[in-house]
């Protein structure tokens, strides 16, 4: 009785997940086999191809170019994220609540806005080069660089990485870390030992959810990155939208969607193993 | 007797709803469905349209031809009424019998358009397509930073500019003007002239600051960089805001190009959008839209009232000797996807 209960509980999801997710997935892996569809269908393995062209390997240097510089940008939002969040999670809980909260707020805002802005701030005109220029300092440019980008992608994605961690280190049970210390650990070992190991699962599940949205961007790319660094969600976002080339974008997402799923099943056995995952709020 | 009430009651209603669908615009709750350029019609112009006419307007924007053309072939067909293609996109359309002729019985003020803007290449009898604006892609650059003007399109690949050079990200433009400066036509799609200029545009890469596209006039405006390939229009727009930027149409010659107002065969308002368009050659309206774009007009009446200093001005109205050396876009047909793979790698690479 409470089973069938659960699983009509589950319809309104399975439903939803079967028209939203299920459908468009199969249909982008259907046309990544297909060309031109106006004239009729035909399967063919041009798409893949034309992307593993080792004579010609334009295609596979972008998403050589995605990946890395989403590798960059989650080591750097590992390396703020996580000593933010033990900061955070020493606080009494009031002062902890506040500040989490500041954390979450500027995702009030609208990203594309926040992205834009980041524009008016970098220019070579922009505020924080006119404020360079007004002390005698010299200009800052990095404004379409990849190095623009990795700004974007950390300003961006921090409260991801941050927020999965913090809910695991709250949940530490106090007793563990006092056990430690009767047993003469120092502070640094309960930390290498004990908190550390405990909160890998919160790492593990902030660094999938900073890693997947960097290497897809295509937003933060074109306005920061100017085109000039296009990544792979650029490119996918051009077969689509300009081009008309459904194919060919199907491929490449067919691609990078493995790429996720294989990165996403690393990650996942490492928190099964902790038994702690992290979530976000 | 309560029975003979209640059915006066419901005749009367009918009849007051009748009525009032009578004596109001006959107009009301239909939409008009219009898919245009960004920043390419002045502001209040639909309003304007909807408080003489009745006729709600919903209106969508793109950055560039290709956009709107896979939009539109996509499904998206059916969503609009009125597009405003360039030259090349409207010969393809009509290729692919997805233009509705128009019917200029509703659309009397195309009398109104100047005649050498009328017939050209791509719509020879103008069946399917009543001219907007016209225009040419050239060069603005800083004359404070740069000492001599242009005269070619080598500027773009002048190594002292690095970092200070804005391409469009549209795939002609950008294509057609390499083309023209090795020396080939805008058109040519031979294997030969599609390997030289992929050769030069890499080259040109490293000198590039960004490829952009409507955010390029804030740039420009704001002296984010030196040298830009633009829109004439765009770079009316931008000179007016910034004195020291300047336009040239490189010795080579350039695009000359003509956005035309176009219904979509797909159309379930045909009427209301010929009333659209005709709106659309209004002098007043017209005159409106060129102030505001600042694009060069085929309006006869709207380039008789500008001032001289505007009409001289070869920004806008290039003379006979430029108009000589610019050339139309044609339509690729098959080789559209070499041009878009071509393009594709050069923001790759």
């Amino acid at each position: 009785m409470r089973k069938r209960r659960t699983s009509l509980l589950a319809l309104p999801f399975t439903i939803y997940a079967l028209i939203f997710i299920a459908a468009p997935l199969l249909l982008i892996v259907v046309y990544s086999f297909c060309v031109s569809p106006q004239n009729g269908v035909t399967l063919t393995l041009e798409h893949y191809k034309k992307f593993f062209d080792f004579s010609n390997p334009v295609y596979l240097q972008v998403l050589w170019r995605s990946i890395y510089i989403a590798v960059i940008s989650t080591a750097i939002c590992l390396l703020l994220g996580y000593p933010m969040a033990y900061i955070l999670s020493k606080l009494r809980p009031g002062l902890r609540q506040v500040l989490s909260v500041l954390f979450v707020l500027p995702m009030w805002m609208n990203f594309l806005l926040r992205t834009y802005s980041w524009m008016s701030l970098l220019e070579k005109t922009g505020l924080i080069n006119s404020f360079l220029e007004a002390i005698n300092l010299p200009a800052f440019n990095i404004m379409y660089t990849q190095w623009a980008i990795v700004l974007g992608n950390v300003y961006n994605f921090l409260p991801f990485m941050i927020l999965p961690i913090y809910n695991v280190l709250i949940k530490i049970d106090q007793s563990v870390i006092e056990a430690a210390q009767d047993l003469g650990a120092d502070s640094m070992k309960v930390f290498g030992r004990v908190i550390l190991p405990l909160s890998l699962g919160g790492v593990a599940s902030g660094i999938s959810m900073t890693f997947m949205p960097a290497v897809t961007t295509f937003v933060i790319s074109k306005l920061l990155g100017g085109g000039q660094n296009a990544l792979i969600g650029d490119l996918i976002e051009k077969q689509f939208k300009t081009t008309g080339n459904w194919g060919f974008g199907s491929a490449m997402s067919v691609i990078i969607m493995v790429l996720i799923l294989l990165a996403m099943n690393f990650t996942s056995s490492y928190e099964k193993d902790r038994e702690e995952g992290g979530q976000l709020l | 007797m309560k029975k003979v009430l209640s059915l006066l009651l419901v005749f009367a209603t009918l009849l007051t709803l009748a009525l009032s669908g009578c004596t109001d615009a006959s107009n009301k709750n239909k939409t008009l469905y219009v898919y245009n350029w960004g920043d390419y019609i002045a502001e209040g112009v639909t309003d304007k349209f909807t408080e003489e006419t009745g006729i709600k307007v919903v209106y969508d924007t793109y950055e560039q031809n290709e956009d709107m053309y896979t939009k539109i072939t996509a499904g998206g067909s059916s969503s609009y009424d009125v597009i405003f293609p360039s030259d090349y996109i409207i010969e393809k359309l009509i290729r692919e019998n997805l233009l509705a002729e128009i019917d200029y019985k509703n659309v009397p003020n195309m009398s109104l358009i100047d005649a050498k803007y009328k017939n050209l290449a791509f719509d020879p009898d103008n069946k399917y397509s009543v001219p907007y604006m016209w225009g040419t892609v050239g060069i603005v650059y800083d004359t404070t930073r740069v000492s001599e003007e242009p005269t070619s399109w080598g500027v773009l690949w002048d190594e002292q500019y690095k970092g200070e050079i804005l391409m469009w990200d549209s795939v002609r433009d950008s294509i057609g003007l390499t083309l023209k400066y090795l020396g080939y036509s805008m058109n040519d799609h031979s294997d030969a002239a599609l390997a030289a200029a992929k050769a030069k545009l890499l080259e040109q890469k490293p000198l590039v600051l960004s490829y952009a596209g409507d955010q390029m006039k804030d740039m420009m405006i704001a002296g984010e960089a030196i040298i830009a390939v633009m829109y004439s229009g765009d770079a009316a727009f931008v000179m007016e805001r910034n004195e020291n930027l300047s336009y040239v149409i490189p010795d080579e010659g350039s695009n000359i190009w003509f956005d035309n107002m176009c219904i979509l065969k797909s159309s379930k308002n045909k009427d209301l959008a010929e009333q659209f368009i005709n709106f659309m050659c209004r002098t007043d309206i017209a005159a409106t839209n060129r102030d505001y774009i600042c694009y060069s007009t085929p309006q006869i009446e709207v380039y008789n009232a500008l001032d001289e200093e505007t009409k001289s001005d070869i920004t806008q109205y290039p003379d006979d000797s430029i108009y000589a050396r610019c050339e139309v876009y044609e339509d690729l047909g098959e080789y559209t996807q070499v041009y878009d793979d071509l393009w594709t790698q050069i923001l790759a690479s």
